[in-house]
């Protein structure tokens, strides 16, 4: 079968959508088009029927009830809302809010305003294989603790939390526990019961679903979590957010949700044997490569690796036709290294060379035996103009170079 | 981030890329950046004693396709130039040839100092020591 360029691996960025899930959306955008909150006639009854199948299509992927599901425009506003809602609404029992350094910068940058207003932010450190440590969380609970954030398994490294046993603490504290689980949901076997989480965020545009449209999970019973709303209007999504919902874009969520559910396990087994085709495709073929963070608690379909002594920004530059991502500074907007690297201590040159891969529903053998060829291809190359690969293979140790005098 | 043709050409066709010996007398080598930055470039150049002509050139650079395309335009640039010719050379030079985005202006900056930092070596071995252009070397690196 013939490979079609450009070869996509991105599907942490995001996921195409797939097929099945266009045609479940398309009858509502022209026909069954009515405002779910319409409540006197067909076409709002339709919209609203769509909605509340979709509600249970989500809840069911996560073990929740269907009222448990408030629907946002995003994870984004998910986190904003879980975060900001539960610090507003318990403001009386306490300020203190407990997350963690690698986290997506919708959790991090919405911390950061909190204690811009007043709240107080733990932030733990990860160890090198990406994950907390759980004395840590414990030593850091107070009694003025209302919230623990820690997301499920990280955007850039794949690296899964020991979220169960977060719930556990986070429940003998009595303190609420909010996790971003947009990469995990559909790709691992995410149970709220199971895990003892009382929020969660999800993103349909990462698995299989439309953009524009995402969830936030709020438990009902032991305990009950309420939040003040950040979006204020009609009372949609029982207060909690208001807004017309984006019929068309849940009818495609709950489907993507679905899909995910009935197909999960062979999904698992089949994304899981093409990342470890490609590891081991580009690891046994090259020297000075590194994975980074854990592969013990890790999603079956990701993997970050360092290319020592070659930089990110000119790896993909080289592999132009194959869409992944990298840690580099030279490809991010703020000139900064990824700051989830940096958490796990990996250093700076190491973070410049960092490609992440993220395979997805769509990729083929064919597809990652070419991305590996073309990765070791642009690696050699790459070493040749490198004067860092040409130091160390003379035996100095570029590490130890006093680089201000050279 | 869209590239210019000619950054893309340098990348995919680099000119002068190797080594030249540390060791000669005639050779002046210019190490510059730092791995942790995520740019460092190696500049070398056979510089003739008599007619201070540069002769031969070569590269190799730790970078992004821009700093791959501003020192391999570099080597292009100083080959058949008199040092003082190549001292003229101006950052500014290769972002107007290269189409550099402002993002990557440090790109040719480190390109410059490359160049700077491997005339001045030749110099230090020549015995030449001019101060002036050590120092300017050294500030405009800082």
């Amino acid at each position: 079968m013939a490979i079609k360029l450009p070869i996509y691996m991105d599907n942490h960025a995001t996921t195409p959508v797939d097929p099945r899930v266009v045609d479940a959306m398309m009858p509502y955008f022209t026909e069954k088009f009515g405002n779910a909150a319409s409540r006197n006639h067909a076409f709002g009854w339709a919209g609203e029927e769509a909605v509340e199948n979709a509600r249970a299509q989500i809840a069911q992927l996560i073990g929740a009830t269907p009222k448990e599901i408030v629907f946002t425009s995003g994870a984004t506003e998910s986190d904003n809302l879980a975060i900001k809602g539960v610090a507003e609404m318990y403001r009386e029992k306490g300020n203190h809010i407990i997350t963690q350094v690698t986290e997506h910068k919708a959790v991090l940058d919405t911390c950061k305003r909190l204690e811009k207003d007043g709240y107080e932010v733990t932030y733990l450190p990860v160890e090198k294989d990406g994950r907390i440590n759980l004395d840590d969380l414990r030593r850091a609970i107070t009694p003025k603790t209302i919230l623990i954030s820690i997301m499920y398994a990280n955007n850039e490294i794949g690296v899964i939390q020991p979220i169960a046993e977060i719930g556990k603490i986070a429940k003998e504290k009595g303190v609420f526990f909010h996790s971003d689980a947009v990469q995990a949901v559909g790709k691992v076997p995410v149970d709220v019961q199971k895990d003892g989480i009382d929020l969660l965020s999800i993103s349909a545009h990462k698995l299989y679903g439309p953009k524009g449209v995402g969830a936030l999970y709020v438990r009902r019973k032991n305990p009950r979590v309420q939040l003040t709303a950040m979006v204020d209007g009609g009372g949609h999504e029982r207060g909690m957010r208001s807004g017309t919902l984006n019929v068309t874009g849940i009818v495609g969520f709950g489907k993507a949700c679905e899909l995910c559910r009935l197909e999960m396990a062979e999904e698992t087994k089949k994304l899981s044997a093409l990342r470890d085709r490609l590891k081991e495709a580009i690891m046994s073929k090259l020297d000075e490569t590194f994975i980074n963070g854990t592969m013990e608690h890790h999603l079956p379909h990701n993997i970050n690796i360092s290319f020592a002594y070659v930089e990110g920004e000119s790896l993909l530059m080289g592999i132009n036709d194959v869409a992944v991502s990298s840690g580099s500074a030279c490809t991010s907007a703020t000139l900064e290294p990824s700051y989830v690297l940096k958490a796990l201590g990996v250093g700076e040159d190491l973070a410049h060379t960092s490609i992440r891969f993220g395979i997805g529903r769509f990729n083929t053998e064919e597809e990652v035996d070419y991305v590996a060829n073309r990765v070791v291809e642009t690696v050699n190359r790459l070493r040749e103009l490198s004067p860092l690969y040409e130091m160390a293979k003379e035996g100095t140790d570029v590490s130890k170079m006093n680089w201000k005098t050279a | 981030m869209a590239y210019s043709d000619k950054v893309i050409e340098h990348y995919n066709n680099p000119r002068n890329v190797g080594s030249l010996d540390k060791k000669d007398p005639n050779v002046g080598t210019g190490l510059v950046g730092a791995p942790e930055c995520g740019d460092v470039m190696k500049l070398q150049m056979k510089i003739n004693p008599d007619t201070r002509v540069i002769e031969e050139a070569k590269f190799k650079t730790f970078g992004c396709g821009s700093a791959i395309a501003s020192s391999s335009l570099a080597t292009e640039w100083v080959r058949g130039k008199t040092v003082e010719e190549a001292l003229s050379i101006k950052n500014t030079d290769i972002v107007r040839e290269l189409s550099l985005p402002p993002v990557k202006i440090h790109c040719s900056v480190l390109a410059e100092d490359a160049i700077k930092a491997a005339i001045s070596d030749w110099k230090k071995k020549a015995g030449e020591g001019d101060a002036v252009t050590q120092a300017g070397a050294a500030q405009a690196h800082s």
